[in-house]
């Protein structure tokens, strides 16, 4: 690994394709050819430097811009093939039935799928370390390019050795008629074009817009942003997305947020009607029908003392109520609850009414609150109805005995036992709706009268303290592309030869039109050799090349 | 010659750097891929969390109240069928073992007070039943499936996670299991 000593005296890193200080060519390739491959200014990729130890070999790995690409290639293809059924997130069954659910929904190709492991791509390892990987791509290649870069665009002389100006892309030569007047002259004029002028040993160099250079590396520094914040979300506290399905009346633990507790006081949906909105809505109503004007969670926010456990809700206190409506979520703590969803009408209570059946007299009435229901209802006058069983979402007879399939009071069905001053003893009576099953034949029944109904409000709980980083990763990305996009860096090198000759070459990393028009100005001006544009094609419209191609 | 040890202390350096490099990028792919499950499950040898309910009765029930001594921790709602057969057993074995510092605590979900002691009556139940009715005690032990059975040995650390019924056999033994000496 020694250095490579130019004819200027210069040591080189091995791998150096052009002198560091003089643009000598050092390897037989650039010494035969006819232009250099200008890309990181013919300095020596530190990738290529070593090749010892394993830790060198993963670094160089890394830092080679083919698997770069290949990586984002494997995280485009996967990424896409993700998408092509659903995701196990959007799946309605349970974790055990997937693999039956993606057979019977989309034959053989739903078991590939399901059995690789593409129902749940995005969290599974490999794709989590696929995206690590092009993020240690990212860093490496980068830190491997601009250190040398830097270095190398730092150390440039002003002049340079005729064989590297000879192999520009941009080049010409020629006699003048007074070179030291050209030169000046010239100076002059880059000056007026905003180039910064350095003249040293009757040599210019002429250069603008160098930040450019460092577009993709600010870029890239964006991206890695980015990427960390994303993995911030895994720290628990960083990030919470949560649902929470819950009734009016209820009180329930946030999931996400411990310790604050949220009571539903009420759901409301309004629509637009004709008569009582602008008249502007009318006929879009007419023509649709229902248009909801707004949905609306009225909630009350509790918060535990600090020091409370789970169940222990003694030390309970109010911390504030508000309506949650779209887009105006409820927010504390960093916490967002906004209104996602609704369901209407489940069963709240239910209203009976005692009679006897002969003279269809009434008792009295009772209702049941099918959420907290009592054991018993005193109607006076020596009447009560004991709930003896409550099914709250009946589903027949199972086993003999009436069977509910969920706590939830979707088909309410109760065992009374009707006690009147007649029968002390009291009767009983099963009863469901429109069903009443008797053992014997009862002089009393406890008639529906009414129930009532209440909403369930969807809500989901949001905290991101990524969300900032994320944003600044993404303002930091978008500078990087226009720093690398808008601007070109560009290099023009006059000196003079023997006598009164005078040699022109030129450089940018893109749009080498807007190059050639500013070295026409300075040509015309200063009195400058011919020069020619060895890779012109007919049109430089769309000619770029970036550091990274 | 000291040049040459120039060059090996640069080569020294550039290795160090590169593994540090390479090891944090390394460190936060493994970081990722461990906290890509957003909900954080209670497993076997974690601590058990502690928390305070009342059951039907009126008696509060704090965990902590029973160190040194098992605990098993059924949650278990109405419907559930596997729940209505493993129920006979507990009671079985809360009279074998309840003079022997093991504790049968249930933890009913989503019942009514109503539906949850017309159900204890039922099966004549004597070990405590407790409701948990804004589900934070659920929640702490992050409790999808009903039955789930957490046993909790005499230094308050899960022993075993069973997320479904048992045989009376299978609940004696892990009564047993959680023991104290």
């Amino acid at each position: 690994m020694s250095k490579i000593k130019c004819q200027c005296g210069h040591e080189n890193p091995f791998g150096t394709v052009l002198c560091e200080r003089c643009g000598r060519p050092q390897t037989e390739d650039a010494i035969n050819s006819k232009t250099v491959d200008m890309r990181y200014e013919g300095s020596a990729r530190r990738s290529q430097t070593y090749k010892r130890t394993i830790i060198d070999k993963i670094w160089n790995f890394f830092s080679s811009v083919k698997i770069g690409i290949s990586i984002i290639v494997a995280v485009l293809a996967t990424s896409a093939i993700g998408t092509i059924f659903p995701q196990k997130l959007y799946v309605p069954v349970s974790d055990a039935e997937l693999g039956e659910y993606y057979e019977r929904l989309y034959g053989i190709f739903g078991v590939i799928y399901y059995k690789l492991g593409f129902h749940d791509m995005y969290n599974s390892w490999w794709f989590i370390t696929l995206i690590g990987m092009l993020g240690t791509s990212i860093i490496i290649a980068s830190v491997d390019r601009v250190i040398p870069l830097y270095k190398s665009l730092k150390m440039q002389r002003t002049k340079r050795h005729p064989s590297f100006m000879k192999r520009q892309r941009i080049y010409g030569s020629g006699q003048v008629n007074d070179a030291d007047d050209s030169i000046n002259k010239a100076a002059i004029k880059l000056k007026e074009l905003r180039y910064n002028v350095k003249i040293e040993d009757g040599a210019i160099l002429a250069e603008k817009n160098r930040f450019s250079r460092w577009g993709p590396y600010v870029n890239h520094t964006g991206l890695i942003i980015f990427l960390s914040a994303i993995l911030l979300r895994g720290i628990p506290g960083f990030y919470v997305d949560e649902t929470l399905w819950i009734r009016e009346g209820e009180m329930l633990e946030i999931p996400g947020a411990p310790g604050y507790y949220i009571e539903n006081n009420g759901f409301t949906i309004e629509n637009y009607s004709i008569e009582e909105d602008d008249e502007v809505f009318s006929t879009a109503l007419e023509r649709v029908g229902m248009i909801p004007k707004n949905y609306q969670t009225d909630v009350s926010l509790y918060k535990n003392a600090d020091d409370a456990l789970p169940g222990q809700t003694e030390n309970i206190e109010l911390v504030k109520d508000e309506s949650i409506i779209v887009n105006h979520p409820l927010t504390f703590d960093g916490y967002s609850v906004f209104q996602m969803d609704f369901r209407l009408d489940e069963l709240k209570s239910m209203t009976f009414q005692l009679t006897e059946k002969a003279t269809e007299e009434s008792l009295g009435e009772f209702t049941i609150d099918l959420i907290n229901p009592d054991d018993k209802y005193e109607l006076g006058n020596g009447a009560i109805v004991e709930v003896k069983e409550y099914y709250p979402d009946y589903d027949g007879i199972k086993d003999g005995e009436p069977y509910s399939k969920s706590p939830i009071p979707n088909n309410p069905a109760f065992i009374f036992k009707m006690i009147t001053p007649e029968k002390p003893e009291g009767e009983m009576s099963f009863v469901a709706i429109r069903q009443t099953l008797e053992t014997e034949e009862n002089d009393y029944k406890a008639n529906f009268l009414s129930a009532e109904t209440r909403d369930i409000s969807g809500l989901t709980i949001r905290k991101d303290r990524t969300l900032y980083l994320l944003l600044f990763g993404g303002i930091v990305f978008m500078i990087g592309v226009s720093q690398g996009s808008y601007w070109n860096h560009r290099r023009i090198w006059i000196q003079k030869g023997e006598e009164n000759e005078i040699l022109l070459a030129s450089h940018t990393n893109k749009n080498w039109f807007a190059l050639r028009k500013e070295i026409e100005q300075v040509r015309e001006y200063a009195d400058l050799p011919q020069y020619e544009d060895r890779e012109d094609t007919e049109s430089e419209l769309d000619d770029e090349e970036g550091d990274f191609k | 010659m000291s040049k040459n040890k120039r060059l090996a202390a640069n080569r020294k350096k550039r290795l160090i750097i590169r593994t540090i490099v390479l090891l944090v990028l390394a460190v936060a792919i493994i970081f990722a891929i461990v906290t890509r499950d957003k909900v954080k499950v209670l497993a076997v040898g974690d601590k058990a969390p502690d928390f305070e309910l009342v059951d039907l009765e009126g008696n509060k029930h704090r965990l902590s109240d029973y160190k040194g001594e098992g605990v098993f921790l059924n949650f278990w709602g109405s419907w559930c069928g596997p729940c209505k057969t493993e129920m006979p057993y507990m009671e079985n074995q809360y009279k074998e073992f309840e003079g022997k510092g093991v504790h049968i605590l249930a933890i009913n979900i989503k019942d009514t007070r109503l539906k949850a002691e017309t159900f204890r009556d039922q099966f004549g139940l004597t070990f405590p039943i407790a409701r948990d009715p804004d589900e934070s005690v659920r929640r702490a032990y992050n409790v999808m499936p009903l039955p789930t059975t957490i046993l909790i040995n005499e230094d308050g650390i899960i022993q075993d996670i069973i997320t479904r019924g048992m045989s009376e056999d299978e609940i004696r033994s892990l009564m047993e299991s959680i023991q104290p000496e």
